[in-house]
């Protein structure tokens, strides 16, 4: 139960974070993308992206399908993630077979 | 790119590439003038015909060429770490694109607003127009807006391949199931090109890699009209 909690207000807190710098960026009318994220300063950017589909398929389940809020993560995701492996991970969940907990 | 006869590095395109040329020049000074030192000192010890039977030790000169060495290493260590660390920043980018890495080709995926997707073969040489370069072209550039900073995040849909663009001193492997990222912002609109960098089966030679930079006007026309 408080681990849910838990999960909930930082997902909550992530996002508005984002989604305040996301307004900045297109305010200024520029292209936009998935920011540097402090969580994966490395080269290796797996997780990065596939912590952002977690993060997305966990907040809808959460917060419900239209909660705008949770669409930043899915911005995030397909900006990273090679096309791919989004389409796999997507046939998993449908057919119930993902590995993640979500 | 690279033409006849050029020894050293490819043109800088990117200021990455501006700084790693400046810490080749530096590191390559010192190198000359240590191999100038102790190529006169050998040679001055062959020719000459002096002894010392009965020299055992020398402080001095031991704390010399114990110390002198060590400085001069940590005086290349060190921009060598700085430049280390810039090579991996991305600062706040402006644009993503994916690159998989196929036998025997790249695909490209830019994915931030508009989805376009293609693959990038090489020209074969009967099908290189007059003014083609034999074994660089391909049929689908990547084109990228000069001036912006731009995250390329690799990787490989089979063997491990190698994704490189020498005149914006970037490098890294296309590794299955993995995702390396590279950044870099080029710094006048051109072509570069680059060949797959990991040996990666018969057509290794054959799946070059070649980024058009061009205005953000451009670029947003050229994007919006492929991804129809």
């Amino acid at each position: 139960m408080l681990a849910s909690r838990l999960e909930v207000s930082t997902t909550q807190l992530i996002a508005s974070r984002v989604n305040m710098s996301a307004a900045i960026m297109s305010s200024a009318g520029k292209m936009e993308t998935a920011p540097f994220d402090p969580r994966f300063p490395n080269q290796n950017q797996t997780r990065y992206c596939y912590q952002s589909f977690i993060d997305y398929h966990r907040c809808q389940k959460i917060k419900g399908e239209d909660y705008e809020p949770c669409s930043y993560f899915k911005k995030v995701f397909t900006s990273v993630c090679p096309n791919d492996w989004v389409e796999k991970w997507g046939e998993q969940i449908e057919e119930g077979k993902f590995p993640g907990k979500i | 790119m690279a033409s006849w006869s050029s020894l050293g590095f490819q043109d800088a395109a990117s200021p990455l590439m501006e700084q790693l040329i400046f810490f080749y020049d530096y590191a390559m000074l010192v190198i000359i003038l240590i191999v100038t030192l102790v190529g006169y000192m050998m040679a001055s010890l062959f020719f000459n015909k002096l002894t010392n039977r009965f020299l055992m030790e020398g402080q001095t000169i031991e704390m010399i060429w114990t110390i002198l060495p060590a400085l001069i290493l940590i005086f290349i260590a060190l921009p060598s770490l700085r430049l280390l660390y810039l090579l991996d920043e991305v600062g706040s980018p402006e644009i993503t694109i994916k690159v998989i890495g196929h036998q025997w080709y790249w695909s490209y995926e830019y994915s931030d607003f508009l989805q376009v997707s293609f693959d990038s073969y090489m020209l074969p040489p009967n099908e290189l127009p007059d003014n083609g370069f034999r074994l660089l072209d391909v049929d689908n550039r990547t084109v990228l807006p000069v001036n912006a900073q731009v995250r390329v995040l690799i990787s490989a849909a089979d063997v491990i391949h190698s994704w490189t663009v020498p005149a914006l001193g970037v490098k890294a492997d296309a590794v299955p199931g993995r995702l390396n990222q590279v950044s870099f912002a080029v710094n006048r609109p051109g072509l570069f090109f680059g060949q797959c960098s990991e040996i990666c089966g018969a057509n290794h030679s054959f799946m070059p890699i070649v980024i058009e930079s061009t205005s953000t006007d451009a670029f947003l026309n050229w994007i919006s009209s492929s991804s129809d």
